[in-house]
């Protein structure tokens, strides 16, 4: 959870060119007059089920997307029918404004990086990246000095000769990078990039990625099932799931406001109970809780980021537990801790209602067992469609 | 920062363009079927051309006679006692010559796939010359180890030509190989870790290799068992010169009603009879086959491999190494020391034999008929490799009953009358447009139809075995699909497609039964050859025979080696 909180902020905080140079990417992608790529009621069927059912999607030029969403969602085919390896059954995918029926992969002018790389293991490295220059005829030349430029821009330099073989997992990947940045292509498509690396490389090069990307201006669709990995690379992040898109938005957006349940809990929120919202309070099972200013009214599903849930030591056993309750305060046993590194990740059973997740500082953490005193913060209460 | 409230289930709406049927999905499905087909244009036409067409003309010619169909004629002939006693010996012969094979051949199969020693890769090309061996010269071996005068009946008094002992020893010494590349090519590839997670689980030493290697080893131990059943079924050469009057399969008496008795009807019926159990054999290989694929965990064999260590494991590796030894050396030794063995010595005297024309035997020097076998056998290589290679690029994506049926089908050459097929050659191909009678092209064009299943056989394997994903990396970074196929496909067969080569170029080189039917009598091939030097009597003859075999057996024995050094872990399968 840090991680996606910490790519978060550094995306707010850090990442200027994002938002300032390219204003389109705070607009709603369908207010975007002349996108990159489109899709239009994108449908795959595989036998009776619906890989991309319907799917709607704009990329616009220099623009990083993540589509975000858990495995059998859809993801891998929405890349593979936009590369045109996998055609469509119904709708259309237009690039820079052209139907792309009928057109064969290696016309296409997209890049793809695949899950597991595929490098081909009978060419060398710089073989390799020489690949697509070589199909596009470039002379010699031309395609040495491209190969060398590519190897020095992800951090190989001079690696031409080596075998495929012979590289780390880490290395795999920049070749892989390599390569398919190699033709030029118009759009960029990374499939699970950093899906086998270990979590240090990952998070490493999921930041040289985005400077990489921001540098080049390449435009970007990305798929992962990996939230931190989404949040941190992209401009825009697409949820999806069932072979529909669920959520389209900033990183910022989509984590402080999941559009529905199914979102919420993709991205690991699991405090989530029914509620009926009037005025600025929020009735549900754990008792009244404040909600932010503007939350429709009526009833909901409201979620409780673990942020928002304050631990206070528990007042002695109450005579009436109805009277705590009154008092705003909900009395939790602690029935799980985590140590998370920066906090600690607390899982509680409430006097009534479903569980909560809490998240405090080390010291203040209760110890399991222990019984401890509720309140909620409305600034990590969130109310969902019902 | 403003935060947004975005939009919910873009998905939904626009309606009208969704229910408009694309069709993009099922154009391409239609062009992938349109390649296929054009691919699959080439081996079709051949093996009808060739195959196809010969075969149905020459049960034609036995079956249609006086404008009407003959059926009758089936239940006639299978009612002969004579015939039936011939199908009785070919059945029990072939299931005995199986059993037996298995028998001694399991146990080298363990030893060249699991144990490492030195002279380890010498030992499997050696087992493996006689499967390339022309049937005729491993008859005329183990006439000279088991036969009058040969090395048993000079050493021990004890001649085995007149007993069916001779057929089922012969008829190992051909197949240890498929058992042992079959069998053995899958088992360097079993995960030994699978077997420790056995005993891990409590199991002991023979509990675990019953309860999960066997199980696992089973499908292509019937596998090859069906192989050899199907060649033993078929077994011509051998039985033609060890069996005597006395014993005779299906394939000698189809050869013998046609050339010796020229009964077209009853050869047309037993030809029938063959094809019928050769289709029912390779419809259950298929099925093994099939089962033998499904997920196994596979690892590298050079991982499996393992220094022979204690008394059983010693005691095994030199039982397997005598019995190669005695069925495999010892027959082809003594062709050899035959050939040296003269009236007056040893000496090269029926090696210089073979340059002159004295014998009469021939029009040509015998040595001639080597420079016939090899361009009749680069010739048939040639094709072999174009209508196998274009075969197996259509099968590499498995779809469809109909394709598996063609892969089945492409094995039938195989299994049919080789005789059939070298007289259907004759009475077929000699009117236009196909009128071949006098061309030299008949010979290769009917070796080639043997050849070309092994190299199906060989390269669909490692062609199928190339991830898919790679191709639609190449395609993605620019690559048509012809530059995907030169690019991708083409280097990672490059190997593969050699070692089809040197099979289909030594199943040529000894190919006998079709060949004694087409090749002219002016130019016959050197296994022709052999068969006619050995139906002359004198010693002369005789040790020409020896001598000449002793030449196709160094030129198949040196084409294996070269094989044997690129033999890929994918492509053992025969």
């Amino acid at each position: 959870m840090t991680e996606i909180r910490k790519a978060v902020t550094e995306m707010t905080t850090t990442n200027p060119t994002a938002d300032q140079t390219n204003p389109t990417h705070m607009a709603k992608p369908s207010a975007m007059g002349s996108a990159l790529l489109r899709l239009e009621a994108a449908t795959v069927r595989y036998g009776e089920r619906a890989a991309l059912d319907a799917v709607d999607l704009a990329v616009a030029e220099h623009e990083i997307v993540s589509v975000l969403g858990p495995s059998g969602s859809g993801k891998s085919t929405l890349l593979r029918a936009v590369a045109g390896l996998r055609p469509l059954d119904a709708g259309r995918v237009l690039l820079d404004g052209a139907d792309q029926r009928g057109v064969p992969p290696h016309r296409r002018g997209v890049g793809l990086m695949f899950q597991d790389h595929q490098l081909f293991p009978q060419r060398d490295v710089g073989g390799n990246v020489g690949f697509g220059p070589r199909m596009h005829k470039a002379p010699r030349e031309q395609r040495e000095h491209r190969v060398a430029e590519l190897l020095e821009l992800v951090g190989l330099p001079g690696a031409q000769g080596r075998a495929v073989a012979a590289l780390s997992g880490g290395e795999q990947q920049r070749v892989a990078l390599a390569r398919a940045l190699a033709p030029e292509p118009r759009l960029l498509m990374l499939d699970e990039p950093l899906g086998q690396l270990d979590r240090s490389l990952r998070e490493r090069l999921v930041v040289e990625l985005r400077q990489l990307f921001g540098r080049l201006g390449t435009t970007v669709l990305a798929v992962t099932h990996d939230q931190g990995e989404a949040f941190a690379l992209a401009d825009r992040v697409v949820v999806m799931r069932d072979g529909t898109i669920a959520q389209t938005g900033t990183p910022l957006e989509v984590w402080q406001h999941p559009a529905d349940e199914f979102v919420a809990r993709f991205l690991g929120f699991d405090s989530i109970t029914d509620a009926v919202v009037a005025g600025g309070a929020a009735t549900t099972e754990w008792g009244t809780l404040p909600v932010p200013p503007g939350t429709p009214q009526g009833p909901c599903r409201l979620l409780v980021r673990p942020t928002g849930v304050l631990l206070s030591a528990a007042p002695a056993p109450a005579p009436a537990p109805a009277s705590a309750a009154d008092e705003g305060a909900l009395r939790c046993e602690v029935v799980a801790r985590t140590f998370r590194g920066g906090h600690v990740a607390v899982t509680l059973r409430p006097e009534r209602g479903p569980r909560l997740e809490a998240e405090c500082a080390l010291r203040a953490a209760p110890r399991e067992g222990d019984t401890v005193a509720v309140t909620f913060d409305p600034q990590d209460v969130v109310a969902l469609p019902a | 920062m403003s935060v947004l409230r975005t939009g919910h289930g873009r998905g939904a709406g626009t309606g009208d363009r969704r229910g408009v049927q694309d069709g993009a999905a099922r154009a391409a499905r239609t062009r992938a079927a349109l390649v296929r087909g054009a691919l699959m244009a080439l081996p079709l036409l051949f093996f009808a051309a060739f195959f196809g067409y010969p075969v149905a003309a020459i049960v034609g010619r036995g079956l249609h006679q006086g404008g009407r169909w003959q059926f009758g004629r089936v239940g006639d002939v299978l009612g002969d006692p004579a015939v039936r006693h011939v199908l009785w010996f070919t059945c029990w012969q072939a299931a005995a010559s199986t059993a037996l094979t298995l028998l001694l051949a399991l146990p080298g199969a363990y030893v060249l796939a699991r144990l490492d020693f030195p002279g380890r890769r010498l030992l499997r090309a050696v087992v493996t010359v006689p499967f390339v061996l022309p049937t005729v010269v491993a008859g005329s071996a183990f006439l000279a180890l088991l036969g009058r005068d040969g090395f048993t009946d000079s050493l021990l008094g004890v001649r085995l030509d007149t007993s069916v002992w001779a057929i089922l020893i012969a008829h190992v010494f051909f197949n240890y190989a498929v058992v042992v590349r079959t069998v053995g090519g899958l088992w360097a590839q079993l995960d030994p870790a699978q077997e420790e997670a056995a005993r891990m689980l409590g199991a002991g030493r023979l509990a675990a290799w019953r309860r999960v290697t066997l199980p696992a080893l089973l499908p292509s131990v019937a596998a090859a068992a069906l192989m050899v059943f199907l060649f033993t079924f078929t077994s011509f050469g051998v039985i033609q010169i060890l069996g005597g009057p006395t014993y005779s399969t299906l394939e000698v008496e189809i050869y013998r009603q046609t050339a010796e008795v020229f009964d077209l009807p009853t050869a047309a019926v037993l030809t029938l009879v063959q094809f019928a159990a050769v289709l029912a054999i390779l419809a259950l290989h298929g099925w093994t086959v099939r089962r033998r694929e499904s997920a196994l965990r596979l690892v590298d064999p050079a991982r499996t491999a393992h220094r022979p260590g204690g008394p059983g494991e010693r005691a095994l590796l030199g039982a397997v190494l005598a019995v190669v030894a005695l069925v495999v050396l010892l027959p082809l030794g003594v062709l050899v020391a035959r050939s040296f063995d003269t009236p007056n010595g040893y000496g090269l005297a029926f090696y210089r034999a073979l340059g002159s024309t004295d014998g009469g035997t021939f029009s040509v020097a015998p040595w001639q008929t080597v420079g016939n076998s090899l361009r009749f056998a680069a010739v048939a290589t040639v094709i072999a490799l174009v209508v196998g290679g274009l075969a197996a690029a259509a099968l590499v994506r498995r779809s469809g009953r109909l394709l598996r049926g063609f892969d089945a089908l492409l094995m039938l050459p195989l299994g049919t009358s080789a005789v059939t097929i070298g007289f259907g050659f004759l009475i077929a191909l000699d009117k236009p447009p196909l009128d071949l009678r006098d061309s030299w092209l008949l010979v290769p064009l009917a070796q080639a139809l043997v050849g070309a299943p092994f190299v199906v056989r060989v390269m669909l394997p490692v062609l199928r075995a190339v991830d898919d994903r790679l191709r639609e990396a190449a395609a993605v970074l620019g690559a048509s699909p012809w530059r995907v196929w030169r690019e991708v496909d083409l280097p990672m067969v490059s190997r593969a497609a050699a070692i089809a080569a040197g099979f289909a170029f030594a199943v040529s080189l000894g190919e006998f039964g079709a060949t004694v039917f087409i090749a002219r009598p002016d130019d016959p091939t050197l296994p022709v050859a052999v068969a006619r030097l050995l139906g002359r009597a004198g010693p002369m003859n005789y040790g020409q025979a020896m001598a000449l075999s002793t030449v196709l057996m160094a030129v198949c024995a040196a084409s294996l080696l070269v094989l044997e050094n690129l033999r890929t872990p994918s492509a053992g399968e025969l």
